[in-house]
């Protein structure tokens, strides 16, 4: 990573595509194309001038041809790295690589899932492993229930621990008017749902919405003369530990440690400076486990640290301002939206959710099982 | 170059249809390697060699799956003693009595039909 200059990339332009449950027969790609329209609006770009395409969906087997046949362009460089929900925070990594390079001068990073809409299972169909399949684990939630239950067992996290960050979520949704959830939600109400995989009822998993979005990269120099303030990307961090749970080094411990301490050597800052924490929450474990990992609190200290509203609004650090994949929207690879988020934090453009005085935010995105884990430093042009 | 003649699987379901837990040896990294492979991933070497498990083991974590319909059931990760970790479930206690480090023995379990068998564990006790 030593090649990625601190502050030379950008990010210009953002924005979701329809959430939630979508039209009916809309398919991967459209909701990609809608997110780019949308972005490039944000930005003040035109289509012609993407010449950087990078894009992940577990819907199509080669997306970046798709994607880019249905815009119409022939992008110079094109990248569809798929390493699960943090893709897109690789992507940003490879999309500065290639701006720096000059291989291209504007990137758009897309993604686009309907898995609500046509059903998980077609959505994203799971490899045979002969190794794991015959125990029927109920994958995702099962590999990360083993991780909460071997997290519970060395440090005393509760189950009460986990569905407080399931309620700081909610919290944070209600505050955004795009998020799938509406109502309010308490700890008793997560410890009483329906059970998937113990330690978790439904309410410590993710949400199954469809929907998309975009994120238009381009160099510090070319976005002086766009129409919104640029965000910086100051690093850029990440780490692969193993594809299947079985395999992981250490269920309490993830990749999260090398990519954050990458990504704050980089960026020549630490937990302590940054403003806006945007976490892949697929589950509640992952929350309490990269707060641990990049550092924002001792390991085994996680559980205690979500209590009492710490990272709920009003609570000392602001973590999942947008409601996260727990009560905004999780279409399956949810990274992308924590770029989104932190980008429109940095900007001040959030509202009844907005962080005062917002000028540095984190996006740590969890891809397979705690498998792949990717550290995005933004700040705005003060943290230069 | 030498043709692979029976692949990393087939040759771990051939103990397994004899009742033996398999992994294999690296004899340059001296672990265990589990899953079976053709080249060792802590040295990138194809010396691996096949060995046969003493079939006993404890629960590194645990949980219980509760399907929208049917029975919950376990499932486990079980580090045996010789150095490996594998995905399981444990047997002939209720799923939720399964506890982490708890002892626990291999069993061969078979499904029948065209399921190859696979390794399941039972509480040492009780084996």
């Amino acid at each position: 990573m030593d090649g990625l200059k601190r502050g030379a990339a950008v990010i210009v332009g953002v924005a979701e595509s329809d959430l939630g449950a979508v039209a009916r027969d809309m398919s991967p790609i459209d909701l990609m194309a809608q997110g780019i329209h949308r972005a490039l609006a944000d930005c003040g770009l035109p289509m012609r001038d993407v010449d950087g395409l990078l894009c992940a969906t577990a819907q199509s087997r080669t997306s970046g041809l798709s994607l880019a046949e249905y815009l119409g362009i022939s992008p110079a460089f094109i990248d569809t790295t798929i390493l699960g929900g943090s893709s897109f925070m690789f992507h940003v990594a490879h999309a500065q690589a290639a701006l720096q390079l000059g291989l291209c001068n504007v990137a758009v990073i897309a993604y686009g899932s309907t898995q609500r809409t046509i059903g998980r299972r077609q959505a994203s169909v799971r490899e045979y492993n002969p190794y794991e399949t015959p125990f029927r684990p109920f994958l995702p939630s099962t590999a990360y229930a083993l991780a909460a239950s071997r997290h519970m067992h060395e440090y005393g996290t509760t189950r009460e621990q986990l569905a407080a960050v399931a309620v700081a979520a909610r919290q944070w949704a209600l505050l955004n008017p795009a998020a799938w959830e509406k109502e309010p939600l308490t700890i008793d109400q997560v410890l009483s749902a329906r059970m998937i995989s113990y330690p978790f009822t439904v309410r410590d998993c993710c949400l199954v919405t469809d929907g998309g979005g975009a994120v238009i990269m381009t160099t510090a120099e070319r976005a002086r003369s766009l129409k919104k303030p640029p965000v910086y990307v100051l690093a850029c961090g990440q780490a692969i530990t193993h594809a299947n749970m079985s395999s992981m080094p250490d269920l309490t411990v993830t990749g999260a440690v090398q990519s954050g301490r990458q990504a704050c050597e980089m960026a020549r800052l630490g937990p302590a400076d940054i403003d806006v924490v945007e976490f892949y929450d697929a589950f509640t474990i992952n929350t309490i486990l990269f707060l641990e990992d990049l550092g924002f609190c001792p390991k085994g200290e996680g559980g205690r640290f979500v209590e009492g509203g710490r990272i709920a609004p009003q609570g000392a650090l602001p973590v999942n301002t947008n409601g996260g994949g727990l009560s905004y929207c999780h279409p399956g690879m949810y990274g992308l939206f924590l770029l989104i988020e932190a980008t429109r934090q940095l900007r001040g453009e959030c509202g009844a959710r907005q962080i005062e005085g917002c000028e540095t935010a984190i996006a740590h995105g969890n891809g397979g099982v705690l498998s792949s884990q990717s550290t995005v430093i933004l700040g705005t042009q003060a943290t230069l | 170059m030498e043709r692979i003649a029976q692949s990393p699987l087939a040759v771990y379901q051939a103990h397994l249809e004899k009742g033996e837990l398999a992994y294999q040896w690296s004899p340059e990294a001296g672990k265990a390697v589990f899953y079976p492979r053709v080249i060792c991933p802590y040295t990138g070497s194809d010396r691996l060699e096949w060995r046969v498990s003493a079939g006993f083991g404890a629960v590194y974590a645990t949980t219980v799956v509760h399907p929208r319909d049917g029975t919950p059931y376990n499932v486990a990760l079980i580090d045996c003693d010789e150095g490996f970790r594998l995905m399981s479930r444990v047997e002939d206690i209720a799923p939720e009595a399964v506890k982490i480090g708890m002892r626990v023995k291999f069993r061969v379990h078979r499904p029948g039909g065209d399921e190859p068998p696979c390794p399941v564990f039972v509480p040492l006790e009780t084996a």
